[in-house]
């Protein structure tokens, strides 16, 4: 599935932001969304390559030309070096995903299986629960989340998407 | 130990900082966290100005900026002290003015922990500034000096904050040196404009027939008014002015027709509706001009100078685009048009401007158009003119006409209450050879009325002209206009005798309430060397004209006062 179309039906942005690694940027640039009524639905911080600075990727929900004006106003904070929008095709995009299961003596060998299938893998194991860990898109993670929730699923802990730009230019 | 006594605090630190910045007046009020910094004012050769309330400062150092073009400088406690600087801080904002705020906050041990007077102010003040600081270390201040000074008055000016933790100003200085490079990596230098852009936008004017250029406040900050002015001749075009482009473009030019808008000049309005290419330079098309996009200058090419990308297609999207300062663009700009054929066009304006002028209607009774006009002759355009907010300010912006940038101080994206006569003292204090004349409501005025105190104890020679109507004026008007006249709120009553508060700060007051009297007075208050007040008591009732109603676009703008009741507007504001 092409993960920009996706998005774009849903009006679901993805947006990488190089930042300075300070207190209060953070909250500078949830101020710029939340001033707008833009609610952000994911949200991954973290040092960057270059340590002075943190990376950040969010996805957001709501029209493009609020979209293009929060990432312009972003832009201007001070502490931010760049933002800008990525799509599924000039980037690749990622996402991790915990989930926990409660399996029966039926049960274990269908989670197993599809874990698989999804080339995710156990990564904890208790005397009647799973802990699976997939790495993939978020259609992938939403499609084991939707095919495991038939069965006992006890929680999910989802990382949100990061992104990295394809060929040459940084993200 | 020894050693330690020559160490400098970080108090001196700022003290020495802000010498070296160029700053020769502060204005602010002390409190517990702040002790450190006016204690080494003392030694400083910077003039501290004491006011009665933080808000005063603020907009004491907003008048400062905007008559002389240099960083505002304020300097106030925590808590309550940096809280009272918040309306202030909003107004330099949306105006984009420079101003740098020091504000004291608790120890650093203490941050978080509701210490006496602590105020999250980095938080509180986040939305509403350019950039801001929460210093930890006293050896960074030499740096982040530099960087709040350059980042206030660069590119698109605003306000921004430091805070400062006690022990940050009281500690000692351990750093090598005063001078050190500032880091900030994210802040985009002034753009260059671009030729390619300017030259698809000069080609955008040619077989334009109907020019219109929109002068703004980008204008006037990057001092463009030669280039501004070099323009509109070289192709023609009239000029229409933003309430804070007042003076960008002489607007006795034959060529302007003053300001445009909710309450601009008709002929203005009507040159808006009839333009087929409108320029705007240093201007963000913001809705006291243009309240409903759609209808906004229909057919018409819009262009857009702006130093701020993020102003582009904010609200209009613009056919052309430059990105720079005003100044550098039209001077390239300019390279690359022609005069256009505009006489048919000039003469339909004139057509306008004999049809529908601003009038002065005598039949009342004293009323401020004829007292601002009167001013106008008096000072013969030559006043530094501050308004408050309200139906004077409208009617200032229409009557007292301004050819220079930097004479006219008026509130306009924050329309700010209070405002007028604190800013005309800053203004005073960075222009103390200029006549300043605040031109105030009752109702305004009343709000940061206080600062009297600080007129007399400078004896600043401001120019403070009340126009009382006994209402919050054109709140009335609205609910005259648009409510049934059902007046809620607006009344006055209550107000004092103005003339007995200003001599109880030992100010000169006076007092007129006839058509008759107006020259006497303002002459001898013009001549009064000193501070005073004068007491106008206008017509109660009196409204702006013309106006568009909020939410409407200029095709609805109405010249005359209308007969019948009116729709309830359904723009913001
Ligand atoms: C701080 C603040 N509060 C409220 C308003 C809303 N407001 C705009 S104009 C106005 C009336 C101003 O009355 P006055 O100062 O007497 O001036 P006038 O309109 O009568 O000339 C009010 C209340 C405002 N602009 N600012």
């Amino acid at each position: 599935m092409n993960p920009k179309k996706n998005d774009a039906k849903r009006n679901i942005h993805t947006i990488s932001m190089l930042v300075a690694n300070k207190p209060g940027v953070l909250v500078r640039i949830a101020h710029v969304f939340a001033r707008r009524g833009y609610n952000i639905d994911s949200l991954v911080v973290s040092p960057a390559y270059n340590p002075r600075y943190s990376r950040m990727t969010t996805t957001a929900q709501g029209d493009p030309e609020t979209l293009e004006q929060i990432i312009k106003q972003v832009n201007k904070l001070v502490d931010v070096i760049h933002a800008a929008e990525h799509t599924g095709e000039d980037s690749v995009h990622i996402e991790l995903a915990l989930v926990k299961v409660k399996f029966t003596a039926t049960t274990k060998s269908i989670f197993s299986k599809l874990a698989k299938k999804f080339h995710a893998r156990v990564i904890d194991e208790t005397a009647d629960t799973l802990i699976i860990e997939q790495a993939g898109t978020t259609e992938k993670l939403d499609e084991m989340e939707a095919l495991m929730k038939k069965y006992s699923v006890v929680e999910m802990v989802r990382t949100g998407k990061i992104v990295m730009a394809r060929g040459v230019s940084e993200t | 130990m020894k050693n330690k006594k020559s160490l400098m605090t970080g108090a001196e630190v700022i003290i020495k900082c802000l010498e070296a910045q160029g700053v020769d007046i502060l204005f602010g009020l002390p409190g517990g966290s702040v002790i450190p910094i006016f204690d080494a004012l003392v030694e400083s050769k910077m003039k501290l100005v004491l006011v009665r309330h933080e808000q005063g400062a603020t907009h004491m150092a907003d008048g400062y900026a905007r008559a002389t073009g240099k960083t505002g400088v304020v300097v106030v406690t925590s808590g309550p002290g940096a809280t009272n600087t918040v309306t202030g801080i909003m107004t330099a904002m949306m105006d984009s003015v420079p101003m740098v705020l020091l504000t004291g906050q608790t120890i650093t041990p203490m941050l978080g922990k509701d210490a006496f007077q602590e105020a999250d102010t980095f938080g509180i003040t986040m939305p509403i500034v350019k950039h801001s600081y929460l210093v930890k270390d006293t050896n960074e201040l030499p740096r982040i000096i530099s960087e709040a000074f350059h980042i206030a008055n660069s590119g698109r000016p605003g306000p921004v904050l430091i805070d400062l933790p006690k022990n940050v100003s009281a500690g000692l200085f351990t750093g090598k040196s005063l001078k050190q490079k500032m880091d900030i990596p994210g802040y985009k230098a002034v753009p260059k404009p671009g030729t390619r852009d300017i030259k698809k936008m000069a080609k955008m004017f040619k077989g334009a027939k109907k020019p219109l250029l929109l002068v703004g406040q980008g204008a006037v900050i990057s001092q463009a008014d030669k280039e501004v002015r070099a323009f509109a001749e070289k192709l023609q075009s009239p000029v229409v002015n933003t309430l804070l482009g007042k003076g960008a473009f002489p607007e006795t030019h034959p060529l302007s027709l003053g300001m445009v808008g909710m309450h601009g000049t008709a002929y203005a309005n009507k040159a808006l509706i009839n333009c087929d290419l409108i320029c705007s330079i240093g201007s963000r098309w913001d809705d006291r001009i243009n309240s409903n996009n759609d209808e906004f200058c229909i057919g018409a090419k819009k262009l857009h100078i702006d130093i701020d990308s993020a102003e582009i297609n904010k609200v209009v999207k613009p056919d052309a685009i430059v990105i720079g300062d005003a100044k550098s663009a039209l001077q390239e700009l300019i390279k690359y048009v022609n005069t256009l054929n505009t006489e048919e066009w000039l003469k339909e304006i004139e057509y306008y401007k004999k049809e529908f002028p601003l009038k002065i209607d005598m039949d009342k009774g004293l009323n401020p158009p004829y007292i601002i006009d009167t001013l106008y002759q008096l000072t013969r355009g030559k006043a530094i003119v501050v308004t408050d907010v309200g139906q004077h300010q409208m009617w200032a912006a229409q009557f007292y006409k301004s050819d220079h940038i930097r004479n006219w101080l008026s509130s306009g994206g924050a329309g700010t209450m209070g405002y007028g006569f604190p800013a005309a003292v800053g203004a005073q204090f960075g222009r103390p050879k200029d006549t300043v004349v605040a031109i105030v409501g009752d109702g305004g005025f009343q709000m940061t009325a206080f600062e009297l105190a600080t007129v007399a104890i400078h004896k600043l020679p401001v120019k403070i002209i009340i126009m009382d109507n006994k209402f919050l004026g054109m709140v009335r008007q609205w609910q005259e206009l648009f409510f049934d006249n059902r007046l809620s709120g607006v009344d006055l009553e209550g107000n004092p005798d103005f003339v007995k508060l200003a001599e109880s700060y030992g100010i000169k007051g006076y007092h007129f309430n006839k058509i008759s009297d107006t020259k006497k007075v303002l002459t001898a208050a013009l001549k009064h060397n000193g501070p005073c007040l004068i007491h106008a008591e206008i017509i109660k009732e009196g409204n702006v004209f013309p106006m568009v109603p909020a939410g409407k676009s200029a095709y609805h703008m109405i010249i005359e006062p209308p007969k019948t009741r009116l729709e309830k507007p359904t723009g913001s504001t």
